[in-house]
């Protein structure tokens, strides 16, 4: 975005979208945050906050979508303008999942609120957490600068959440195992960490929006995938 | 599995495309207008049955070109061209070659209609009168229709072909000149800024229209609109200054060009 439109109210869309797709973005980072934390400390008030903040999410969606639809109906962008807003819809599409997500994990924490997270798989989702939060501030933050290398180096780095979610998977597996009892509490920290582990891989695709947005073409090759739960459990594993 | 193969078939067609034949070609084309250079050592290739768009800012050169591939240029008296022209590798510029009959090959459309003060039957048969393409009325009959037909125009004169051409509205004043245009059976057909006249409506059926000749005829349209270039055209090339900036497939130039300059005037941004 070296220069600016002979039209200047165009350039004002555009930063309009920009702006509120990094508001979207402190929004989602702070409800998946908050429900993880509410999980572990069984802070329903807490919970409840993520949930009621859902629909602030969904609206802002909503509002970027149309504002995005007016400004291709009136301006006909072209390359990178038009590469911008279509990216600015699929971001705010993540980003509104990634709300959602939040909010499923803070609907779990009434359901595991009398028997407690164990310790050391409150542990093993706060690090989940701490890696897909560091992976969504990372990419707001290229969202912003439009990093291309640095849009690159988020993409790589989703398989460390991919190991961390399948040893956890591991861990809860062995935990139901030993005392059938806390199968009602890790089944739904199973989907917990789920819910994180998705959260990464929607930071992976806005970073290949961004990639997208900046250069005109999409990421080459596949992304690393070190998720391998689907196949925990099967025989010879 | 059927959006694999939709790709494939694109991908065919697209590769068909860039392969197909080149009808004309200019090289190191210097355009001078007595002192003044307009055109700076252009290299541009127009591909048969492919519509080339030009676009860049007014003065850019984009209509001072398509002029050269007619020679509408040698009408304007300071006006000297240097480099090579070639209509299927002949020099158009040789002395030997008959500006008539090269017209004839590489008709032309212009930005304001411009019928002849005559009915609409003579505006069409004019053509095949002056090139000796018919010899009695029915043939005459013949191709006036399959011209009217073409430019999408016939049911709405086929009644009424002996009224005044200049009586029609504006777009189909100018379907009209497109009819007279095809009525000498050209190979090239030039256009510039076919619709700037035009309503949305009249502009959707000539573009209708230009995509429908594509099949028959290699077409080469100067417009304004970057979106009509970008709707009817395959290969674009961007003007600036006299020069040729990009030439490039226009799905690529309208989401990613390569040249700043493309970029700043597609984008309408600030250069």
């Amino acid at each position: 975005m070296a220069t600016s439109h002979i039209v200047s109210a165009f350039d004002e869309e555009l930063k309009f979208l920009t702006r509120r797709i990094s508001e979207m973005g402190g929004l989602a980072e702070q409800m998946a945050g908050d429900s993880v934390r509410a999980l572990i400390s069984a802070d329903t008030a807490l919970a409840q906050k993520v949930i009621s903040d859902d629909v602030i999410l969904d609206a802002a969606e909503r509002e970027i979508g149309e504002k995005a639809i007016v400004t291709i109906a009136k301006r006909q962008p072209m390359a990178s303008d038009l590469r911008e807003i279509m990216g600015a819809i699929r971001i705010a599409g993540d980003l509104e999942r990634v709300g959602d997500l939040g909010k499923n994990t803070a609907k779990r924490v009434v359901a595991v609120r009398d028997t407690g997270v164990p310790r050391s798989l409150a542990r093993g989702l706060e690090h989940l957490c701490e890696l897909a939060m560091n992976q969504l501030t990372d990419v707001l933050d290229v969202y912003a600068t439009r990093s291309v290398e640095k849009a690159n180096a988020i993409r790589e780095r989703d398989d460390e959440i991919d190991s961390v979610y399948t040893s956890l998977f591991r861990e809860l597996l062995t935990y139901m195992m030993e005392d059938p009892r806390t199968i009602t509490t890790c089944t739904h920290l199973l989907f917990c960490a789920k819910n994180i582990e998705r959260i990464g891989d929607h930071a992976t695709n806005i970073a290949e929006t961004i990639f997208y947005i900046a250069t005109g073409a999409q990421p080459e090759g596949e992304r690393p995938k070190e998720d391998l739960s689907t196949s925990v459990g099967a025989t010879g594993k | 599995m059927n959006m694999l193969s939709e790709t494939a078939v694109e991908k065919v067609l697209e590769r068909k495309m860039t392969n197909a034949a080149l009808k004309m070609s200019g090289k190191d084309v210097c355009v001078f207008y007595g002192e003044k250079q307009a055109l700076y050592n252009v290299n541009l290739d127009i591909r048969e049955n492919t519509v080339t768009a030009l676009i860049g800012p007014s003065g850019c050169g984009k209509s001072t070109f398509l002029r050269t591939l007619n020679r509408m240029n040698d009408t304007i008296d300071n006006c000297r061209v240097t480099g090579r022209i070639s209509l299927d590798q002949d020099d158009i510029y040789d002395p030997s070659i008959d500006v008539v009959e090269l017209r004839a090959r590489v008709g032309m459309v212009f930005q304001k209609p411009n019928p002849f003060p005559k009915s609409i039957y003579e505006n069409v048969a004019y053509g095949p009168r002056i090139h000796g393409l018919a010899r009695n009325k029915a043939e005459f009959d013949e191709i006036v229709e399959s011209s009217l037909q073409r430019a999408g125009l016939w049911n709405e004169v086929k009644d009424r072909l002996n009224e005044p051409g200049t009586g029609l509205s504006g777009g189909q004043q100018q379907r009209l000149c497109i009819a007279r245009a095809v009525a000498v059976s050209p190979e090239v057909i030039l256009m510039d800024e076919p619709c700037s006249a035009l309503d949305p409506i009249a502009t959707a059926r000539v573009e209708e229209l230009i995509h429908e000749l594509r099949a028959n005829f290699t077409i080469v349209i100067v417009t304004h609109s970057m979106q009509q270039a970008a709707r009817v055209s395959q290969r674009t090339a961007m003007f600036h200054m006299g020069l040729l900036v990009e030439e490039n497939d226009t799905d690529k130039m309208f989401t990613n060009p390569d040249d700043q300059r493309t970029q700043d005037y597609i984008m309408g941004r600030f250069g």
